[in-house]
């Protein structure tokens, strides 16, 4: 099922044991590690950890030294004279030892991971941008109140400003009853959180530097749990700007041809379900609204679809339209969830393709 | 079992000790623990068999030789058959099997509730299992959270009423276990006595008592969601999917406790025979294992610190839970220091057993390391949770189990396990391991969530190198597994013979015969010391140094050959009075056959069925059968001819206890 889409990025093969050691060594590094944090919210819990590991690695050596030297010093001998040891029961003074030894490391511990709880949770005082979070099954919207602007799969921030995520599952407006629970991660810019359906969460992030963050949903969330991926795009504050301009214009309504035609069947396709009755393209008219599906006014400004999963051209989206599980297992059938296979004709699809790669 | 034979045929009850319907009938802990065992290694093949398929899909980025359904299926299964019907039950198999032994008495206190707690164990792992069969097995995780383990598609009311079944098996057993720990004693036998075996079955039987009626609410709530539309955890009527989550923990904490506790028991026992001496801090790890017990219930939402929690919360959580690494410790280092200074003995029990404390220091730092919440949120739900926990359970639990079984093996059967091939098992065991966990703690740091159904290649090649290895491992560890399994079989009929004491060892079951004769004891052991059978056999000089005693030297020694039983001592100076002990064992009195058991607890399909589908007819037809079934449990006459003593005349057991 998967070899129609191969994915964009190129696999990097391993070639044998001794390139396995190297990028075993190499191993801190990758787009949607937690070892590559490439923001303050993800860089503070990294340091701490790094400083836990260091002395987590410290008792593991000296306790699997102590058992390595027990077993070699201690281990009977070929010229055992059979007589038994000496029967020691135990001794006061060194229980008393490895019980407060590890309870004061832990207390040292403790102080900086309860003051970065607080410090990583509290509202940012700077000045911040906000991003409301829907999670769908099997899919992440975004809705950026500040500018009225949706889309999907991928966020868009400044870099060097803190974003604050307001995240929950489904959408209240349209689909509450089939709202489960997600998790956002992006590990490059902050640990997880958890979407649920009746409360609204909070993750803090921060991008220093502009580029592509991957991450996908952490908590699991049914069939296609795997195939709900997430992307951050940050970018310099004057390219932020200008994507949201680009956002907050209307959709062009194209005035002929095989586009206009994918317009009306967007619209209407007779007795099937219409795609503008879960997909919003905003044309001017109206508010923006969240949708069933993801918005689709500026589709094509984006690099990928379909949960993230593929890379968003002509052919690849011909191939959803005409047959969407065959790129991301969905349960519209028995559950309601996800893309309707529509049965479109090939001049349907030649129509509604066309239609959509005027989504710019 | 010769005493059995001549029990006189009653109408009503089984006699027979011989063949399909003396197994079917059995109120014996002995055939009852060895039946829970046979079992357990079918449910692990198959638990072990659904790990393989996971291991396949994700051998290599982006394929799919299962759907993503199949595979969701795969994974929810293989959580829940190995807490459930592998880890559990073989705990069971030891509690059964060396609880009446280690604290010298004949059988637990409840024999026939004994023989209940396993066939519902088995009927509720065929009855999960039936599920494949019906429609799909559950797919939401073993975990089971609502609002989506509610919809109709994650065919998790199997799930939920399987889960109760055996719920009703584990607490059953361990008001059963309890009690004989409690009141069936040999005299003499005081708490600091005890075996810490029994210690830490006591505790682990404690959390069972206090942990599983908080799921039963949970899973009797989300059945009513599921199948009746009951919006207990449905938010679009005020419902709460995070109640769920909280009654879930509040079990599954405690829960990661009866799965550990059982396996540091049998670790603390064999550590100090394979060192030759004592076990070092005897009453702290005794108390260690009690904290454990206690805290246990105190760290529940350390698994949901990425849910709505707050700060605060957070915080309580994260300091309680880096508080239990504190017992934990005390344990780790006082079975470090039971070697030290010994002269050790690397027969395959204490193999395992070293391998034991050495992989559980791993998973309990990594464990510390999820207390340090902000990054909690980096490995929560990924590859390192899954590296963390497989090293505690896998790493430490099933290491200590498997130890007890080449440990006490020879009680069951009278002959050894082999030991080059048990040498083989341990090694390939360590390696297979560490090749499949190893790797996965990287792979969850450098980004791959758990539970999904591909491994997308943008996670780059070293999180496929990563999983490759940890396919591979898979590999070695199916390899290990089929020669412990050819050891077992093997083993049963060619072993070498063991005699009485073949590891020279501390605690009671060594006193008597092996394979351990149907009354247990001919007579009831009177304990002076703790690590009693050790006792029996030296004394201790005066610079500490243990020096062997005379054969016969105690008051009822039994020789230690196990060969000569015309010898065996007749005075009976601890004897059972209530029942009067006899050199032949023929006034005994032994917990008699019964049919009921097998013929109550079968009422649990129709019952089982009956709340999946929501037919009130099959459950009404499930509720009745049960019904039936108390009634013909009570009724049932006794067997032996013998028993018109008063049955509250004094016994040894309630003596120890005053």
């Amino acid at each position: 099922m998967r070899e129609h889409h191969e994915s964009r990025r190129p696999r990097r093969r391993s070639t044998g044991l001794l390139l396995a050691t190297a990028l075993v060594l190499a191993g801190c590094s990758g787009d949607q590690s937690a070892l590559s944090p490439a923001g303050p919210y993800a860089q503070d819990p990294h340091d701490l950890i790094v400083i836990v590991t260091v002395i987590a690695l410290v008792v593991f050596v000296f306790v699997q030294g102590l058992i390595i030297y027990s077993v070699v010093k201690f281990r009977t001998r070929k010229d055992d004279d059979g007589s038994l040891p000496v029967q020691v029961h135990g001794n006061t003074k060194l229980e008393i030892v490895w019980t407060m030894i590890p309870a004061v490391i832990l207390a040292v511990i403790a102080v900086p991971t309860v003051q970065m709880i607080f410090s990583t949770m509290e509202e940012p005082e700077d000045e911040h941008l906000v991003v409301e979070v829907i999670g769908h099954r099997w899919w992440f919207e975004y809705y950026y109140p500040d500018f009225d602007v949706y889309t999907a799969n991928e966020m868009v921030i400044p870099t060097d400003t803190p974003v604050r995520l307001e995240m929950i599952a489904g959408d209240p407006g349209h689909s509450q009853d089939s709202a489960v629970i997600h998790s956002f991660w992006i590990p490059a810019l902050a640990g997880k959180q958890d979407l649920l359906p009746n409360h609204t969460t909070f993750l803090n992030m921060q991008a220093d530097e502009p580029g592509t963050y991957l991450g996908q949903c952490a908590e699991y969330c049914g069939l296609s749990h795997v195939n709900m991926r997430a992307r951050v795009h940050a970018m310099e504050a004057a390219d932020f700007d200008q994507w949201v301009e680009e956002q907050s214009t209307p959709a062009e309504v194209p005035d002929g041809g095989p586009e206009a035609e994918g317009r009306e069947l967007f619209h209407d396709l007779g007795d099937r379900q219409s795609c503008a009755a879960c997909h919003q393209v905003w044309e001017g008219d109206g508010a923006r609204s969240p949708s069933q599906g993801p918005d689709l006014t500026h589709l094509m400004s984006r690099d990928e679809f379909a949960g993230a999963i593929v890379d968003l051209d002509e052919e690849t989206l011909r191939q959803w339209l005409a047959d969407p599980n065959s790129i991301k297992p969905m349960q519209y059938e028995v559950n309601g969830i996800g893309m309707p296979d529509l049965d479109l004709t090939d001049d349907e699809l030649d129509a509604l393709v066309a239609y959509l790669l005027t989504l710019q | 079992m010769s005493n059995t034979a001549e029990k006189t045929r009653y109408s009503g009850r089984p006699s027979s000790d011989k063949g399909l319907v003396s197994w079917l009938t059995t109120t014996d802990h002995k055939r009852i623990g060895v039946m829970y065992f046979i079992t357990v290694l079918v449910f692990f093949t198959l638990g072990g068999i659904e790990s393989g398929l996971i291991r396949w899909q994700l051998a290599q980025a982006e394929q799919t030789p299962l759907t993503e359904e199949i595979y969701n299926q795969v994974f929810t299964m293989h959580g829940i058959t190995m807490v459930f019907l592998v880890v559990m039950p073989l705990s069971a198999a030891f509690f059964n099997y060396l609880i009446p032994l280690m604290i010298g008495a004949r059988d637990v206190a409840f024999p026939r509730l004994n023989a209940f707690s396993y066939w519902v164990y088995l009927f509720g792992g065929i009855f999960l299992y039936s599920s494949f069969l019906l429609g799909g097995a559950p797919n939401a995780s073993w975990v089971g959270y609502p609002p989506i383990s509610t919809e109709a598609v994650s065919n998790m009311g199997f799930y939920a009423v399987g889960l109760n079944i055996l719920g009703v098996s584990s607490l059953a057993a361990a008001v059963n276990f309890i009690v004989t720990i409690l009141n069936m004693r040999a005299p003499g036998m005081t708490f600091m006595r005890m075996p810490v075996f029994i210690w830490m079955s006591l505790v682990t039987n404690f959390l069972v008592l206090f942990a599983m009626p908080i799921i039963a609410v949970a899973l009797f709530m989300l059945l009513a969601d599921i199948s009746f539309g009951a919006q207990f955890f449905d938010p679009a009527t005020g419902g709460d999917p995070m109640l769920y989550q909280h009654l879930f923990w509040l079990f599954g904490h405690p829960e990661v406790y009866i799965m550990i506790l059982p396996a540091m028991g049998i670790v603390s026992e064999i550590l100090p025979v394979g060192s030759r001496k004592p076990l070092f801090g005897y009453a702290a790890v005794v108390f260690a294992g009690a904290a454990i017990g206690f805290i246990g219930f105190g760290v529940w939402a350390h698994h949901m610190f990425t849910t709505a929690l707050g700060p605060v919360a957070r915080s309580a959580f994260g300091l309680t839970t880096m508080f239990i690494a504190v017992p934990t410790g005390i344990k780790i280092f006082n079975w470090v220091f039971t070697m030290w200074g010994g002269k050790l003995r690397f027969h395959t029990p204490m193999l395992f057993s070293i391998g034991f404390v050495s992989m559980f220091v791993i998973g309990g730092l990594s464990g510390v390391m999820h207390a340090i919440v902000p990054h909690n949120a980096q490995q929560h739900d990924t590859y390192f949770v899954v590296a963390h926990f497989h090293y505690v359970l896998f790493g430490g639990a099933l290491f200590g189990l498997i130890a007890g079984v080449y440990f006490w093996f020879p009680k069951v059967t009278g002959r050894l396990m082999n030991e080059g091939l048990g040498k083989v098992h341990f090694w390939t065991w360590l390696l297979g391991f560490n090749l499949v966990f190893g790797p996965m703690h990287m792979s969850g740091l450098l980004g791959q969530p758990r539970r999904t159904a591909v491994l997308p290649a943008e996670l780059g090649g070293t999180v496929e190198l990563y999983n490759l290895i940890s396919s591979i491992g898979v590999l070695v560890i199916t390899g290990s597994a089929l020669v412990f399994l050819y050891n077992l079989v093997t083993s049963v009929r060619k072993g070498q013979i063991a005699g009485q004491d073949p590891w020279d060892a501390r605690t009671l079951e060594w006193l008597t015969e092996s394979p351990t004769p149907h009354v247990n004891f001919y007579a009831i052991p009177t304990v002076t010391q703790r690590d009693e059978f050790w006792h029996r056999k030296y004394a201790e000089d005066d610079a500490g140094r243990a020096v062997a005693v005379p054969a016969g030297a105690s008051e009822d020694h039994v020789p230690e050959d196990g060969s000569g039983s015309g010898d065996r001592d007749t005075d009976g100076s601890a004897g059972d009075a209530g029942h009067g002990d006899g050199a032949d064992g023929e006034h005994i009195h032994m917990p008699d056959p019964s049919y009921w058991p097998l013929v109550q607890t079968l009422g649990f399909f129709p019952a089982g069925y009956g709340m999946v589908y929501a037919n009130p007819w099959l459950f009404g037809l499930g509720l009745l059968w049960l019904v039936v079934g108390v009634f013909g449990w009570i009724n049932e006459p006794v067997a032996e001819g013998d028993d018109d003593e008063p049955e509250d005349a004094p016994t040894p057991a309630t003596a120890a206890v005053r």
